[in-house]
């Protein structure tokens, strides 16, 4: 069981949450090579070790963080919002 | 030595005490025409048809772990053949065949049993689906048959068929020669047979580097010393993002980690495999008594050989909504395996960039049915330097040309497939 510190909600069981993939991936521009974008969608650093990732809070906030843990330990790192544009965590209740 | 009556007979008569090793233990030799990387059941069975069909017996096998320990030994030990696209079907089929002869062709007892794979229905649009794939699948010249409910109510009586349950049975899509096999015989009667025929295999034996010249590789670093390689064979699912890090390529794959459960030996109640059609949920007994049953897998990337408690609740939840008598078993056992989840869900037997390096991974959590057809295409193709028909289709490169095979039809997001 993971336990994730949404910075919203405080820490919360990985049954509330869905997971988002690989957070390192960014999208690239419309006009982009096929090499860019066949990147994008399909191919995966997959590390065994930290691994920075998205987790949607779905029934929780419903925001999307930026966790990072590691694979093989499943040892949690860090929780960040994903965007910035979010509303500021501070004066979340624990 | 071969295996018979009669040396089963000599040895009870002579104490037990002749037997010898399934396999030769060897130290590495400095050079091997082909290296596989990799001693579960797709690596050996690779190995033995090398050896067998194409005539290359010097041939390494290189395990990190033991033989039987990795994700032959993980699985729920299903054999069945029943896909709708056409290249999977062929594939599955072709390895059902193999199957079919399969202890008899090792001289070793794999306990295949044919007792057939039934998938339930419980909604009209699902029947109109399965009927589908049936058709599909007996043009294909697969074995299908559509049960009504009386059908099912035979094969499985102790599914949950009152009036009120939540997700009502309506009938089921069989494959009569689906069934089962004993996953770590798969691995020792593969082992011992590609053993006979000359390959040499080497346990705690982990690749930890792979030394390249140009587009060749030349050897690879293992934790026993380098060893020089003609052509290297990849087939480490699970871990084939990894292998593929250490000569810089990125995989269209992520690890996920998939549970298997065994409750405590019990008379015998389920006769057949059993999958469940409202949830993800599939059943079938052991021959010791044990029920083997599983679901869907975690669901995030993970390395770890070990699931979680929400994965087991959800899976157990389907599992006493199908049959509900489950409910008074005790699990004995639960293990976790690391799956190489595709972006297709399709796996990827084949050629690479690189020339001399050859591809057998992306089993998502479908790889043991396919071992016997797995190792006989991919030894085709390093033995030819190109694919066999039957797997022309699962390249690497099909993702970039967008000839994805995605039998479920969810696109790029492995967790889903």
């Amino acid at each position: 069981m993971l336990r994730i510190d949404c910075p919203w909600c405080g820490v919360r069981n990985e049954d509330e949450f869905s997971y988002g993939g690989d957070a390192t991936v960014e999208r690239p521009t419309d006009y982009a090579s096929q090499d860019d974008w066949y990147h994008y969608v399909y191919t995966r650093q997959n590390p065994a070790g930290p691994h920075r990732e998205y987790w949607h809070h779905v029934n929780g906030c419903r925001a999307w963080l930026v966790v990072e843990r590691d694979t093989v330990t499943h040892e949690i790192f860090s929780t960040a919002p994903a965007s910035p544009n979010l509303p500021d965590p501070d004066g979340r209740t624990r | 030595m071969h295996y018979s009556g009669f040396s089963l007979l000599k040895q009870a008569l002579t104490g037990n005490r002749g037997w010898t090793r399934a396999w030769r233990n060897l130290e590495p030799r400095k050079r091997y025409d082909v290296v596989i990387i990799g001693g579960g059941g797709h690596g050996l069975a690779t190995a033995y048809y090398l050896a067998k069909l194409h005539g290359i017996t010097d041939v390494a096998v290189v395990e990190k772990g033991y033989i039987g320990g990795g994700n032959t030994g993980r699985n729920t030990t299903i054999v069945r053949s029943n896909y709708m696209l056409n290249p999977n079907a062929q594939f599955y089929e072709h390895s059902m065949k193999l199957w079919e002869g399969l202890s008899q062709d090792l001289n070793y007892n794999v306990m295949f049993s044919q007792r057939g794979v039934l998938n339930l229905i419980h909604n009209d649009a699902q029947r109109d689906a399965f009927a589908r794939r049936g058709n599909a699948l007996r043009l294909n010249g697969i074995d299908a048959v559509m049960h009504d409910l009386d059908g099912v109510r035979k094969l499985m009586p102790h599914l949950d068929f009152s009036k009120n349950t939540r997700f009502p049975v309506q009938g089921g899509l069989a494959q009569p020669r689906g069934g089962t096999a004993r996953h770590d015989a798969v691995a020792w009667g593969y082992a011992r047979a590609a053993d006979r025929l000359g390959v040499e295999i080497f346990q705690k034996c982990e690749v930890t580097g792979i030394k390249r010249k140009g587009d060749q590789v030349i050897s690879v670093e293992t934790t026993r010393g380098p060893i020089e390689a003609g052509q290297v064979g990849v087939a480490v699912a699970g871990n084939s993002s990894r292998l593929f890090d250490m000569v810089g390529m990125k995989l269209p794959i992520e690890s996920h980690v998939l549970q298997a459960f065994v409750t405590e030996g019990i008379k015998p109640l389920v006769n057949t495999v059993c999958t469940f059609g409202a949830g993800h949920f599939y059943i079938s007994q052991s021959d010791k008594g044990g029920l083997v049953f599983g679901g869907d897998i975690d669901g995030w990337n993970t390395y770890a050989q070990r699931g979680n408690l929400p994965t087991f609740n959800h899976v157990v939840a389907g599992g006493v909504t199908m049959m509900p008598c489950l409910a008074r078993l005790r699990v004995l056992r639960q293990w976790g395996g690391v799956m190489d989840m595709s972006m297709d869900g399709t796996p990827i037997i084949g050629k690479t960039p690189i020339d001399n390096l050859y591809l057998n991974g992306g089993w998502c959590y479908g790889g043991f049915k396919a071992t016997p057809a797995s190792g006989w295409v991919f030894a085709h193709t390093i033995a030819n330097d190109k694919p066999h028909a039957l797997n022309a289709e699962f390249t690497l490169e099909r993702f970039r040309e967008g000839n994805i095979i995605d039998e479920k039809g969810v696109g790029a997001s492995p967790k889903s497939h």
